[in-house]
């Protein structure tokens, strides 16, 4: 479980912005995550009140944008949807793809109270 | 801008009326690792140390097969390890006992290394003449993957009593493996349920092209192919370095690849950031 250690570090990331914003709270702290990133959602959003509770951030709305898989494949240079264990061009079948969308992990944006 | 890398946040949208404000941030969940991997790669790369990582299940062979890599390789080249693998106490001392230098980092009940460890056991250990550096971590095949140590190459681990489905299973790690070793190669006679042939398959419909190995450090088998990719990606890492640049495993998390070298990526966002080559 290394999503209390991901949340530490988010954490530490939104104080840093308040200090520098002179925000007195944070309101909501958005968030993008690809099933290829190896966070968890559920699990994050689990440990988030234990790493946030006496933070300036206690009281945020943490919001996860799920972030599908899609692969572009370098034989026949189309884009296609993949499941996270078989990056598959939908195309022609190949494997030698490169991943365009799914790793995320990704602070996209905090809303604060000034 | 972030104080400690310098990187662009945008200032923000402020609403001065209703004293809320918007931040865009675009930065990783584990920036802060990130900085940390980023200088630790820094001490490496001074030293002209290949960092690399081992990654595996508990049991599947790690220390082992350090041991038999400084039996083959330890005249040639100079080799040390820091261990962070909880499973069994003594790694360090096995390492020691072969005649190099080993530092145990106390994880307490990590599930994974993160860069601040590594960066402890860094000032611990001379880099000095070192050619090599392992780092053990601890055996798990999910966290230790999102973290970042400032290590140049990622090694998975796949031993033949595990099944050869693992790579589907755990897609992030094995992505993460710039080469898969499939270890205790003396043992797929006797299993019968384990396919060399069906592992390097899964492993490849996670688009990867890179190697895969298959050793037994019971018995010697494949140790010599093992060190050849050990002795060529020394070769390639110091290029790198004579060339200016340094070295990142070849797929990084999202965060490492926008902390990489070139900060400009910020401005992109993220997309266009995934696996380039560093
Ligand atoms: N048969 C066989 N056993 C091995 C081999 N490598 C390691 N082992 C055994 O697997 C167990 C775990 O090995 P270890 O190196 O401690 O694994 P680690 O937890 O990944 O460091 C030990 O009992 C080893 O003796 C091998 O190549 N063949
Ligand atoms: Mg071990
Ligand atoms: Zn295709
Ligand atoms: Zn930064």
């Amino acid at each position: 479980m290394h999503e209390l250690a991901v949340c530490q570090d988010i954490i530490t990331q939104v104080e840093q912005l308040a200090i520098e914003h002179k925000a007195k709270a944070i309101h909501s702290i958005n968030l993008e995550i690809g099933p290829l990133s190896g966070v968890e959602a559920a699990l994050l959003k689990a440990a988030f009140p234990i790493a946030s509770a006496g933070t300036v951030a206690e009281n945020a709305q943490l919001e996860i944008t799920a972030i599908a898989v899609t692969v572009n494949c370098n034989i026949c240079h189309k884009q296609s949807q993949a499941a996270a264990n078989k990056l598959i061009c939908e195309h022609c079948g190949s494997w030698q793809t490169r991943l365009v969308t799914g790793d995320e992990m990704v602070l996209k944006r905090i809303e604060m109270d000034t | 801008m972030c104080e400690t890398c310098g990187c662009n946040i945008t200032p923000g949208n402020k609403d001065t009326e209703s004293g809320k404000a918007a931040v865009e941030v675009l930065h990783s969940l584990l920036h802060e690792n990130d900085h940390q991997a980023a200088h630790n790669r820094q001490h490496f790369d001074q030293h002209q140390t290949l960092a690399i990582n081992l990654m595996s299940s508990p049991g599947s062979g790690k220390t082992a097969l350090l041991e038999h890599t400084i039996d083959k390789l330890g005249d040639q080249l100079n080799i040390a390890v820091i261990e962070g693998d909880l499973e069994t106490e003594n790694d360090a001392n096995r390492i020691r006992d072969k005649g190099a230098p080993a530092v145990q980092i106390t994880t307490g009940s990590a599930c994974h290394l993160d860069a601040h460890m590594v960066h402890d056991g860094l000032h611990q250990l001379e880099l000095d003449g070192v050619d090599i550096l392992f780092i053990e971590n601890v055996g798990n095949l999910v966290c230790p993957a999102s973290f970042d140590l400032g290590h140049h190459k990622n090694v998975t681990l796949l031993s033949s009593t595990e099944g050869d489905d693992k790579p589907s299973k755990y897609p992030v790690m094995f992505r993460a493996a710039d080469l898969m070793l499939i270890t205790k190669a003396d043992l797929l006679e006797v299993l019968d349920d384990f396919d060399t042939d069906k592992a390097t398959e899964n492993f490849r419909q996670l688009a990867k092209q890179d190697p895969v190995l298959t050793v037994s450090s019971k018995k010697g088998s494949g140790m010599d192919e093992w060190i050849n990719w050990l002795k060529s990606s020394l070769t390639d890492y110091r290029e790198k370095l004579a060339a200016g640049k340094t070295q990142q495993p070849a797929i990084q998390s999202d965060g490492a690849a926008m902390h990489s070298h070139d900060h400009a990526h910020h401005s992109h966002g993220h997309a266009h950031v995934h696996s380039h080559e560093s």
